[in-house]
C-alpha cells in the first residue's frame, strides 16, 4: 500500500522555488506572504510558485479543497498538524541532549505524541465522510498503517515504558547543600495540612502566591544528578527505556510526514480566506475551462480584501464576462476609481484557479491559461522619457514573443508618458497584435479610442457616485467609455441635466 | 470566618461602583455635609459612609438587622471603638514594619509571610480578649454571631496549632520534597512532605523495609549548584508558601472587612454624638416594604442644615400614609427644598440602617431614589437648559425600576408654565401610573392645580407656611394649591421694604 501526494494524483509535484514575474505588479506577492507567514516551518512558497498545467490535477485538488469545508475536518487536520509540530520539536530537542535519560525520555515522548497523533487521525478520518480521491486515498493509506503488526507494537511498548516511568515517586530531602534521594515512604502533604489550619480565615479570591517557577526544558547538573539517582532506585524501570530508544530510532512513515507538509498548502489557504470571509465577501472553486468563455461574480482583489481585513471600509465587488469573440477589457474612466485594482483582481483569479484554489467571488468560470504576463506604469521608472519609452516597448516585444493564445495579458496604463498621439499609435499597434494573438487580455487605459477598437475589444468603466462625482463607487461596469461621464455627474449634481432642466422647466 | 455586619451573609464591597444616580444625590442633598460629620476627618470612613449609604437596602428585615447592631454601638461605644481599633493597629503595625509580602521567590515569600501571620496572631488573641470580657452587653444578632465566632474559631488550642506551624516551616530538619518523573523524565510535582517523626511505632519501623539513601553535596565553589538546589527548594516550597501567604492574606482581609463594617458604626455614632452636641433628636425609623405607600413623621428636620448651623432647626410632620404623590408648593424660601432635602436625606439613611433626624419616622423602602432639581447653571453649553432637563430625565427613565422615588425640585420650569406643566403632568402621571413615588416641588401653580383637580385620595398637597404678616415658619402645611408663591415677600425682605407696606394677602390668592 502506498500514497504518493495529497497535492497531485499521480506524480510528486515539482516546486518551483522562484516566484513567478506576475507575482509583485498583481500583489500575489503580498498575498502569498500572508498565507505562509504562520506556516514557515512546512516551507509552503514553492507550492505557491507551481500553477497547474492540467486540468485532472486541478480538479484532484478542488476536490479535496471542498471536502475540507468540512469544519470537523479542518479542525481534526489542524489537531494532528499541532501534533506533529510537538513531535519534530521533542525530536529535535531530544538529539541535542547530554544526558543519557533525560534524551531517551523526550524521545519517548515524541514517541507518543507521534502514536496518538496519527491514531486519534485515523479513528477520526474514519467517521467523516469524504468524497476527494486524495482524502480517500490517504484515508486508506492511514488505516493500513495504523493496524500494521510494526505500529501496533510500536505504539503498545510506548506506552508501556510511559506508564512504568510514570509511577515511580521519590523523596529529595535538601539541607544546607547536601541533596539525598530515596524511594518515597508515604509522607503526607505538608502545604494541604498548612491549607486546612488557615482555611477558617478564607475571605474570598485572594492574590495566588504560586511563583512561575517553568522553566524551558532541560536540566541542569544537579537534577540530572538526581535523575541518576532515581534511575539507580528503579533499575528495571529505566532499562525498559533503554531498549525502546534503541530499537525504534526512526518511527516517523514517510508518507504521513510528507502528508503532513502538503495538506498545509491547503489549511493554509482556507485559513487566510476564511479571515477574508469573515467580513462577508464571497470565494468559490471556479469552473475551470479550455475554451474562451469566463466569466466572475461579486469577484474583488485579494490582496486589497487582506489589507482592509480588519477595517470598516467595505470592499467593493465586481463582475466581468468575455463571451464569443471578447478578449480584451480596456478599463477607463477616473483615476482612483479602482481600474488597477480590478486589472489585478483579473490576474489573480486566474493564477489562483490554476493551484486549484477558491477565488474571490459568488460564483466563476476561469481560463486554464499557460502564463500570465503583466505590465503595470511604475512611477519611479519616469527617469529618461526616451529610454522608458523603449524598455517598456522591449518589454512588451518580449510578452509578445512568448505569449500564446493560452496566456494572459495585463496591461496598466502603458504609454502614459508619451504624447497623446504616440500613445494611440503604439497602442493601436499593440492592440492590433493582441487582438491577433487572441489571448485573454486587460488594458488599462487613458484611450478611449481603444475601447471600441474591434469585436474583440469590450469597454469598461470605472464610476463615480452620481450625487458627488468626487466620490468613487470602485464599480467597474461594462459600459461605453464616455470622456463626458464625469462632468455629467457633475452636472447632475447640480440638477443640470437634460431631464432636469426639463423637469424643473415644467410649467 | 466571616464578619457579616452589614449583611447577615455576607460581605460589604466597598469596591463597588456607585448606583448611577448617586452623583445627583450628593448634589441635591448636599450628603457632603453629613459625611464629614460621620467621617469626622478620616477619610477611609468617608468613603465607608459614603458606600453604605448610597448602596440602600431595600428590605425592611436587612435594614432592621443594622438598626439593633447600630442600638448596641450606641449603647456600648467604648467597647466598639476598641475593637475596632483591631484592624488599625494591624495597619500600623504593617506600615511601620514594613511587614508585606512583595517578593517573587517562594523562600522570601514564606518568611514575609510567616512573619505577617506571627503579628495577626498576636492581634487575634487580642480581639478573642475584648470578646470574651464584653460578650454579654451585646443584644443584636449581629453581634452576637460575631462574637460567638471569634469564641469557637479562635480558641487556645487553635492558637497552639497555628504556632506549631510557624515553627515548622522555619525547617530545621532540612526540606523533605517528594517528586515525579514527568516530561521527558524531568522532575515535576514537587511537593512539600511532612517528616515523619522518628519517635514511636518502632515496630513498624524495624520491620519495614527502608529505601536507600543516595547523596551528594554541592562543592563549596559550585555556585551554578548551589543554585540549582535553591531552585529545587523554591519548588518544593512553592505551594505551602502559596498558603501561608494566603492564609496571611485571608486574615489581612478579614481584618480589612471588619475595619469597614465596623468603620460604618464608627461614622454612624460619630454623627450621633455630634447630633446630640447640638441637641437634636434622632429617631429608629420603620421600614415598610417597598410595595407598600407609608410615609408619616414627626419632627422631621434637614440634617445637613442643623450640621451646618450647627443648632436646631424646624422640623416637619405629615401623614402621607397611602400616597403616592406629595406635591408641595407655596412661598419662595418658605422651606420647601429644605423639606425635600429632608426627605431625601430620611430615606438613604433608613434604608441603609442608620437612624434619622427626627422624632419619629415611617415609611416604605423604595427600589432607588432618584433627584430631579433644576440646575443653575449649564455646563455643556450645548444644550439648552430645558433639552438639559430632558436629556437628565431621560436617563433617570432608564434607571427607574417599580416602587422607586423620584424627588423634583422646580423640574421643567426652564420654559414657560404652560409647556413646562404640560411636561412634567405627562412625565408625573406615566411615572405615578408605574408605582413611582413622587415628592414634586414647584411653583407651577397650573401643574399643581392640574393634579389637585384629580381630586386622587393618592395625592398629597403640602404648602410652605406663611402667616398673615407674611412671615415664614419654614412649616409646611396640608393645603391646596396657591396660584403664586410668595416672591413679592422674599423681594420686600431682600430689599427690606416694611410690612405695612406690603399689598394685602387677597392681592395674590386667588381661588
Amino acid at each position: 500500500m502506498s500514497f504518493i501526494s495529497i497535492l497531485s494524483e499521480h506524480n510528486e509535484i515539482f516546486e518551483n522555488t522562484l516566484q513567478p514575474d506576475c507575482f509583485p505588479d498583481l500583489n500575489l506577492d503580498q498575498v502569498i506572504q500572508a498565507i505562509t507567514a504562520r506556516k514557515q516551518e512546512y516551507n509552503l512558497k514553492p507550492f505557491y510558485y507551481t500553477p497547474l498545467k492540467d486540468l485532472r490535477t486541478i480538479r484532484y485538488r478542488q476536490a479535496v479543497m471542498r471536502d475540507l469545508t468540512n469544519e470537523r475536518l479542518m479542525a481534526v487536520l489542524k489537531t494532528f498538524a499541532e501534533q506533529m509540530v510537538r513531535v519534530r520539536r521533542y525530536l529535535a530537542l531530544s538529539d541535542k541532549l547530554e544526558y543519557r535519560y533525560h534524551q531517551e525520555g523526550w524521545f519517548l515522548e515524541a514517541a507518543l505524541v507521534y502514536g496518538k497523533a496519527v491514531t486519534e487521525l485515523g479513528e477520526e478520518l474514519v467517521s467523516i465522510s469524504l468524497s476527494s480521491k486524495g482524502l480517500l486515498a490517504f484515508r486508506d493509506y492511514l488505516t493500513h498503517y495504523l493496524h500494521s503488526r510494526p505500529f501496533e507494537a510500536f505504539l503498545a511498548e510506548a506506552k508501556k515504558v510511559k506508564e512504568t516511568l510514570q509511577r515511580i515517586r521519590y523523596c529529595i530531602i535538601l539541607q544546607n547543600g547536601t541533596v539525598r534521594v530515596r524511594r518515597y515512604e508515604g509522607e503526607i502533604d505538608y502545604s494541604l495540612e498548612v491549607e486546612k489550619t488557615f482555611a477558617k480565615f478564607k475571605q474570598g479570591a485572594v492574590k495566588d502566591y504560586h511563583s512561575d517557577l517553568s522553566k524551558s526544558s532541560g536540566m541542569n547538573h544537579v537534577e540530572a544528578q538526581i535523575l541518576d539517582f532515581v534511575a539507580r532506585l528503579y533499575p528495571e524501570e529505566f532499562a525498559t527505556l533503554d531498549r525502546f530508544y534503541r530499537q525504534h530510532q526512526n518511527f516517523v512513515d514517510e508518507a504521513i510526514q510528507r502528508f503532513d507538509r502538503e495538506i498545509q498548502f491547503y489549511i493554509a489557504y482556507l485559513d487566510f480566506m476564511a479571515e477574508i470571509q469573515r467580513k462577508g465577501l464571497p470565494f468559490c472553486l471556479p469552473e475551470v475551462v479550455q475554451e474562451k468563455n469566463i466569466f466572475a461574480h461579486q469577484t474583488f482583489d485579494l490582496a486589497l480584501a487582506h489589507t482592509l481585513r480588519h477595517e470598516k471600509q467595505e470592499i467593493v465587488t465586481n463582475d466581468f464576462y468575455l463571451r464569443e469573440a471578447e478578449r480584451v477589457i480596456v478599463i477607463s474612466g477616473p483615476n482612483q476609481g479602482g481600474k488597477t485594482t480590478f486589472a489585478r483582481m483579473f490576474g489573480q483569479l486566474h493564477y489562483l484557479a490554476a493551484l486549484g484554489c477558491p477565488v474571490p467571488g459568488k460564483d466563476a468560470q476561469l481560463f486554464l491559461c499557460d502564463r500570465i504576463f503583466t505590465h503595470f506604469e511604475r512611477e519611479e521608472d519616469l527617469r529618461n522619457l526616451s529610454g522608458k519609452l523603449y524598455d517598456d516597448l522591449e518589454r512588451i516585444h518580449s510578452i509578445l514573443e512568448n505569449a500564446t493564445p493560452q496566456s494572459v495579458l495585463i496591461l496598466n496604463e502603458v504609454f502614459s508618458s508619451t504624447t497623446f498621439e504616440d500613445a494611440v499609435f503604439l497602442s493601436k499597434e499593440i492592440l492590433q497584435r493582441i487582438s491577433d494573438l487572441d489571448a485573454y487580455s486587460v488594458w488599462v487605459t487613458f484611450l478611449d479610442e481603444l475601447s471600441t477598437f474591434n469585436q474583440k475589444t469590450v469597454s469598461m468603466v470605472s464610476t463615480v457616485k452620481p450625487d458627488n462625482a468626487a466620490e468613487r463607487t470602485y464599480k467597474i461596469v461594462r459600459k461605453p467609455a464616455d470622456g463626458l461621464a464625469y462632468a455629467l455627474t457633475l452636472a447632475e449634481k447640480h440638477r443640470l441635466t437634460y431631464r432636469q432642466i426639463v423637469e424643473r422647466l415644467r410649467p | 470566618m466571616k464578619v457579616f455586619l452589614l449583611y447577615p451573609d455576607r460581605d460589604f464591597d466597598l469596591k463597588q461602583e456607585l448606583p448611577p444616580q448617586a452623583e445627583a444625590l450628593i448634589q441635591d442633598l448636599e450628603i457632603d455635609i453629613l459625611l464629614d460629620a460621620m467621617a469626622q476627618g478620616d477619610s477611609f470612613l468617608r468613603n465607608v459612609a459614603k458606600q453604605v449609604l448610597l448602596h440602600s437596602l431595600e428590605q425592611p428585615e436587612l435594614i432592621r438587622f443594622r438598626q439593633s447592631i447600630l442600638q448596641d454601638c450606641l449603647r456600648n461605644p467604648d467597647v466598639v471603638r476598641e475593637l475596632y481599633q483591631i484592624p488599625i493597629q494591624a495597619l500600623i503595625t504593617k506600615q511601620k514594619q514594613w511587614l508585606g509580602i512583595f517578593s517573587f521567590y517562594p523562600s522570601s515569600i514564606l518568611s514575609s509571610a510567616v512573619e505577617l501571620l506571627e503579628m495577626f496572631v498576636g492581634l487575634l488573641r487580642k480581639m478573642r480578649r475584648i470578646v470574651d470580657e464584653n460578650m454579654g452587653q451585646f443584644e443584636s444578632r449581629g453581634f452576637q454571631r460575631f462574637f460567638t465566632m471569634i469564641q469557637q474559631e479562635l480558641g487556645d488550642a487553635y492558637f497552639l496549632e497555628v504556632e506549631e506551624h510557624l515553627k515548622e516551616l522555619r525547617f530545621r530538619e532540612g526540606v523533605l520534597i517528594s517528586a515525579e518523573l514527568g516530561m521527558g523524565n524531568e522532575g515535576t510535582n514537587y511537593l512539600l512532605r511532612k517528616p515523619k517523626r522518628q519517635k514511636g511505632d518502632w515496630m513498624k519501623r524495624v520491620f519495614s523495609k527502608r529505601s536507600p539513601v543516595y547523596s551528594f553535596s554541592i562543592p563549596p565553589r559550585d555556585d551554578h549548584g548551589a543554585k540549582a538546589v535553591g531552585e529545587l527548594r523554591d519548588r518544593g516550597i512553592n505551594s505551602v508558601a502559596n498558603a501561608v501567604a494566603q492564609a496571611a492574606d485571608h486574615i489581612d482581609s478579614f481584618l480589612n472587612v471588619l475595619r469597614v463594617e465596623l468603620g460604618f458604626y464608627i461614622a454612624c455614632l460619630n454623627l450621633a454624638e455630634r447630633l446630640a452636641e447640638i441637641g437634636e433628636p434622632i429617631a429608629f425609623p420603620e421600614p415598610y416594604p417597598s410595595n407598600t405607600r407609608f410615609h408619616t413623621f414627626q419632627g422631621l428636620y434637614e440634617v445637613c442644615l442643623a450640621l451646618t448651623m450647627n443648632r436646631c432647626v424646624v422640623g416637619n410632620e405629615m401623614n402621607g400614609d397611602g400616597k403616592e404623590l406629595v406635591m408641595i408648593t407655596g412661598a419662595n424660601q418658605g422651606g420647601k427644598s429644605t423639606f425635600l432635602r429632608s426627605i431625601g436625606l430620611a430615606q438613604l439613611m433608613m434604608q441603609c440602617g442608620m437612624f434619622v433626624g427626627a422624632e419619629s419616622f415611617a415609611a416604605n423602602c423604595c427600589s432607588g431614589l432618584f433627584t430631579h432639581y433644576k440646575r443653575e447653571e449649564d455646563a455643556t453649553m450645548k444644550s439648552g437648559k430645558f433639552d438639559e432637563e430632558l436629556k437628565r430625565m431621560s436617563e433617570i427613565i432608564d434607571w427607574l425600576k417599580p416602587n422607586a422615588m423620584v424627588l423634583f425640585n422646580e423640574s421643567f420650569a426652564a420654559t414657560n408654565e404652560r409647556e413646562g406643566s404640560e411636561i412634567a403632568q405627562q412625565i408625573v402621571q406615566a411615572l405615578i401610573e408605574r408605582n413611582i413615588k413622587v415628592f414634586f416641588v414647584t411653583h407651577m401653580f397650573e401643574l399643581a392645580r392640574r393634579f389637585y383637580d384629580l381630586k386622587s385620595a393618592k395625592a398629597l398637597f403640602l404648602r410652605a407656611e406663611r402667616q398673615a404678616d407674611g412671615q415664614r415658619t419654614f412649616k409646611l402645611h396640608e393645603s391646596e394649591p396657591l396660584p403664586t408663591s410668595f416672591g413679592q415677600d422674599v423681594y420686600r425682605k431682600v430689599f427690606q421694604i416694611g410690612v405695612a407696606q406690603s399689598a394685602s394677602p387677597a392681592d395674590f390668592r386667588v381661588g
